[in-house]
């Protein structure tokens, strides 16, 4: 409990706990209701009541008495149970929970947003999926997509490949906003998948009536079930309650703070929009991965020793220097403009590829491709051994570093590697369409 | 206190009623974020689709009112604004911290309800699910409690006062489909309580207007909508109802009344139910066959019709509750809220279309005896469905008692059902916002700050400025007090000149249809300067004031082009000279006696233009020229 110092003393010293009915009585006025628990990052000179009316007050403890009224149980939350039927007529679809805004509810402990439902618990605030599949739900993780490493990629990414060989029709993989990109990405290489994995979550927690995780998951059991046989990213097309976009797992990014609609195809257009129960092919033109009868494969040895370093005017070369001694495998510069960074911090570079720690250079802009030739300073990048991302975002281009690393450490595997479209990463041909959308 | 014309001895039935007051504050910005709390009429920039779904509390509980909302799946357009409204009313960014403006004025509005305020305020989230408030829930948090209000009724305790967000404005709604547009969502809004202890209408309205005149004290919104009243009211036996949207305080006696007769009503036939041993057939049934031949348009319209059993309830469906309201208008209350139109009932059929024979095939169909009565609904089968099922719902509750609901006045001072009453489990903690604590040393400077009430502004003044009670009061109502203190401290003039004008003259320019508004401070004060320095009369200003509100004309150009200015000492000695020379002989003849007559002559002469101490003056040195 939240509570502790003085408000703990106060409580215990009457032994009243958490979900007891007491009388709270200062010089001139006096409350009741039901104690709750504390906020741990607030203060011990306070205990917080709900009142009968449903709003909670702090109250000072030092000019007050307390009396237990009733006894009460800790309060909990409660869901009804489901009983489900498996539909024949429907298709198996799991959903994999790793935690986030999409599955969570207030927690008394610190009277904040957490993660704290199971995928189970997710279903039973949304029954209506059931209409749409069998919906078999798991949990994998539970943490704030913020505390996401490349091992929990590997975990996920078998839990997956599990619930593809148990006979799942297709997978939803609810995941908190924050790295959702980085997570795609990596599954996008870790897992040869013969059918659809959809990634969704919610930038409006699900414990409030607004929430965007209903639609949000709705849609991605439709992408689940469509015959996109690739890694997405299914989230809010627009502000409104309408539509949600299915964007390629490695070339979306979180490009708002707040909004709904804050995940963006960079340099491509989504693939598909999810409306209603169907499936909308955005641009015929470009090519996916279609459905098959093949097993899933994985391929998730991974090298998460990898630095993701960002240029700035003024940048030390030490940045990079640190990072060689400290024995990283790899380095992702995200650099300025058409791929550049400071000259002064070329020979830091150079020492880094010379010990055949490989340099990936992409680009800050994001939109666009990066282009080392055009400029001196590009030239004497590529001198130095720099590898170019192309118009590979640079989250994608090091999560596929992390990937490149774990098959081989040899530098010129790598460039070849880093250099090859293996999950739509990389594309030759930029459209004028494809920008700020 | 006249009780004659009411039907009711209020005392033994017990009724009982409470005040909830809804004040918005003139605060420069929103509670949650930087907008400005203005409305507007702008055409909308944007509009967002939205769909809501309730949620459990901390508590695990669904909340009644959210969850019959839910089953209406509505959609909500959102009119939203570049410049006039931002991400956080659109529910696309979290609330910023509490606009402490806010927290402050309504620290001052406790301290003036004696109320005590809280240690620490924590912000609620308050599901509302009707599209309201972009969210789902209106956020509110709990300032003040245990307040008291002396009235000439006695005292009324003050129960609570919360500080909370007010809900966006609805626009308008068709089919499945409500606007809002988010000017006002957001404004500071104040909820100030009464305890369930006005026993009479009278008192409800003098409570109300009391602490109206306590909230004009402090920075709070001024004009229509900016301060909402809604009323709850129970009698002994029956149930607590709240009553939205009460705006004029003169129509509460008649709404109350209308009010007790339902739940009088209700009892009455809750009794005769009990009596009969009536129940709800929990069946739906599908009667499109038994109908299939029906000449009613409204059914044969319909993608499918069905129908409800009430055993024991012939008779009472169309039993009158209040004025032209009936039974089955409560039942249809019900029904309407899933989105159908209404229903038909045994009681009002044959009738619509529907023949006698139909009437007698349903009744067969459904088993009904005698005493039974039959609801029919015909639209689209979902609606069909939720509409009976809600029928049902009400009429197990008639069997019971008079259900607790959230009712609106309707323009005669009837009252319909708007939704159940909302319960405690509607609120949970609103964990974007910390919260924050009241300390004692901001109480204190609140309290040794406080503004001056109304009744205590009318005694200064009357001392101050030697006003009459009536003026004083006039201008503590009218709230132009200000204006007058303004006025008074950089002119010199005659301060019941100045106030009858605020007091009166405006009012009436006002009810003339003048834009009263134009006249600000600056432009009363400058007419005040005309008629300190002697260049208009008092009797001019309200002309002058008119001709600035209709012609936007400065005073002074007011003045001059409606020929008000005074004529000069001057031109009046002149005047006064013709006058008197051309009226000799009359002087002569009768003296100081002739002052009478030509001080008419001269003031006709004049047009009022003149003051008429300084003619009287002038013409007695004439005449006492000429007869010396």
């Amino acid at each position: 409990m939240g509570y502790r110092g003085d408000s703990k003393v106060f409580l215990d010293s009457a032994d009243i706990s958490i979900g007891d009915i007491v009388k709270i009585i200062k010089k001139d006025v006096s409350y009741e209701g039901m104690i709750l628990d504390r906020a741990e990052d607030t203060d011990d000179k306070h205990v917080v009541l709900k009142l009968n009316n449903g709003y909670n007050i702090g109250l000072k403890i030092h000019d007050a008495d307390i009396t237990l009224l009733k006894k009460g149980e800790k309060p909990k939350i409660e869901l009804k149970s489901l009983n489900i039927e498996k539909d024949t007529q429907k298709y198996d679809i799991s959903i994999i929970s790793t935690g986030g805004t999409v599955a969570s509810i207030i927690d008394y402990k610190t009277g904040a947003v957490h993660p704290a439902f199971t995928a189970d618990d997710l279903l039973r605030a949304n029954p209506e999926l059931l209409e749409h599949a069998n919906i078999k739900g798991k949990a994998v993780l539970n943490i704030l997509s913020e505390n996401m490493k490349p091992e929990y990629w590997i975990k996920s990414a078998s839990s997956i490949a599990d619930e593809i060989n148990d006979g799942a029709y297709g997978v939803v993989v609810a995941h908190g906003t924050d790295t959702m990109h980085y997570t795609s990405a990596a599954l996008s290489f870790i897992i040869d998948t013969p059918l659809p994995i959809v990634l969704t979550g919610a930038q409006r927690s699900s414990d409030r009536p607004s929430s965007d995780a209903y639609l949000n998951l709705l849609n991605s059991v439709t992408a689940a079930k469509s015959n996109i046989a690739e890694v997405m990213v299914c989230m809010h097309g627009t502000e409104n309650d309408s539509y949600s976009n299915l964007h390629r797992g490695t070339k979306v990014r979180k490009m708002h703070t707040s909004r709904r609609d804050t995940f963006r195809s960079i340099n491509t257009s989504p693939i598909a929009k999810v409306h209603n129960g169907n499936i909308e092919i955005l641009d015929k033109e470009i090519e996916y991965k279609k459905r098959t009868d093949d097993e899933v494969k994985l391929r998730d040895a991974l090298e998460p020793n990898v630095a993701f370093i960002k240029s700035y005017p003024g940048i030390s070369g030490e940045l990079i220097d640190y990072h060689i001694d400290k024995g990283y495998k790899g380095i992702v510069l995200e650099g300025t403009g058409l791929g550049h960074c400071p000259e002064d911090i070329i020979p830091s570079i150079q020492r880094a590829t010379d010990e055949k720690i490989p340099v990936i250079m992409a680009s800050q802009c994001l939109y666009g491709k990066v282009n080392m030739h055009v400029y001196s300073t590009g030239r004497k990048l590529i001198s130095a051994g720099v590898i170019s991302a192309g118009d590979m975002l640079p989250e994608t281009a090091f999560v596929k570093l992390i990937w490149t690393l774990g098959q081989t450490a040899k530098l010129d595997e790598v460039q070849n590697i880093m250099q090859t479209n293996i999950a739509g990463e990389i594309q030759n041909k930029l459209s004028l369409k494809y920008f700020l959308v | 206190m006249i009780y004659g014309d009411l039907m009711f001895d209020y005392e033994k039935l017990g009724l009982k009623m409470g005040l909830e007051i809804h004040q918005q504050l003139n605060t420069d910005e929103k509670l949650f974020c930087a907008c400005d709390c203005n409305l507007t009429d702008k055409k909308p920039e944007f509009k967002i689709l939205r769909n809501l779904r309730p949620t459990q509390s901390e508590l695990g509980k669904i909340d009644r009112a959210a969850f019959e909302e839910a089953r209406r799946k509505l959609n909500f357009i959102y009119e939203a604004y570049t410049h006039e409204t931002c991400l956080v009313e659109a529910d696309e960014e979290p609330p910023h911290p509490l606009n402490l403006e806010a927290l402050k004025i309504s620290l001052i509005m406790a301290t003036l309800l004696n109320m005590h305020v809280v240690d620490e305020f924590h912000v609620m989230r308050k599901q509302v699910i009707d599209g309201s408030n972009t969210g789902g829930f209106q956020r509110t948090g709990l300032v003040a409690t245990e307040g008291y209000l002396e009235t000439d009724y006695g005292k009324v305790i003050i129960e609570n006062l919360c500080l909370e967000e007010d809900a966006a404005r609805r626009i308008g709604h068709e089919k499945g489909k409500v606007t809002f547009r988010l000017d006002r969502l957001g404004i500071p809004l104040v909820e100030i309580t009464t305890d369930p202890s006005i026993n009479h209408p009278e008192q409800v309205r003098e409570v109300a207007y009391q602490i109206g005149q306590i909230l004009r004290s402090t920075k709070v919104k001024r004009g229509l909508g900016t301060i909402r009243q809604d009323l709850n009211i129970s009698i002994s036996e029956g149930a607590r109802v709240e009553i939205k949207g009460v705006q004029d305080l003169d129509l509460m006696p008649k709404m109350v009344e209308n009010e007790v007769k339902r739940q009088i009503n209700l009892l009455k036939i809750r009794d005769e139910l009990i009596n009969r041993d009536a129940s709800v057939d929990d069946k739906l049934y599908d009667v499109a066959e038994v109908l299939s031949e029906t000449g009613s348009k409204i059914i044969t319209r319909a993608e499918s019709v069905f129908a409800i059993k009430l055993n024991g309830f012939k008779g009472l469906i169309g039993m009158e509750i209040q004025p032209g309201r009936r039974f089955g208008t409560e039942l249809a209350g019900y029904a309407k809220k899933m989105g159908v139109s209404g229903l038909f009932h045994t009681d009002e059929l044959p009738a619509y279309g529907i023949v006698e024979h139909e009437v007698a095939a349903l009744n067969e169909f459904l088993g009904a005896g005698e005493k039974d009565a039959f609801i029919l609904v015909a639209d689209n089968k979902e609606k069909v469905i939720n509409a009976l099922q809600e029928v049902q719902r009400r009429a197990k509750m008639a069997i019971d008692s008079v259900p607790e609901e959230t009712r609106k006045v309707t323009p005669d001072g009837n009252t319909e059902y708007l939704r159940p009453l909302p319960t405690a489990s509607r609120m949970y903690v609103e964990t974007d916002i910390p919260v924050i604590s009241i300390l004692k040393e901001q109480l204190e400077e609140v309290s040794s700050n406080l503004p001056e009430l109304p009744e205590e502004k009318k005694e200064r003044i009357i001392k101050q400025y030697n006003l009459s009670d009536d003026l004083a009061k006039q201008l503590v109502r009218t709230d132009k007090v200000e204006s007058f203190e303004y006025i008074k401290s950089k002119s010199a003039v005659d301060s019941t000149a100045v106030a009858s004008a605020l007091a009166y003259t405006l009012k009436e320019l006002k009810r003339d249809g003048c834009a009263v508004n134009k006249l600000n401070n600056d432009v009363l004060l400058d007419t005040f300067y005309l008629l300190e320095e002697g260049k208009i009369s008092k009797e001019a200003v309200p002309q002058i004031l008119e001709n600035v509100c209709k012609e936007s004309n400065s005073p002074q150009k007011a003045a001059a082009s409606l020929n008000l200015m005074m004529i000069s000492e001057d031109d009046v000695e002149r005047i006064i000279d013709e006058l008197t020379s051309s009226n000799n002989e009359m002087i002569t003849e009768r003296g100081m006696g002739s002052i009478g007559p030509l001080m008419g002559m001269a003031m006709k002469k004049l047009k009022g233009k003149a003051d008429g101490k300084l003619v009287n003056k002038l013409l007695k040195d004439k005449i006492q020229n000429i007869i010396r």
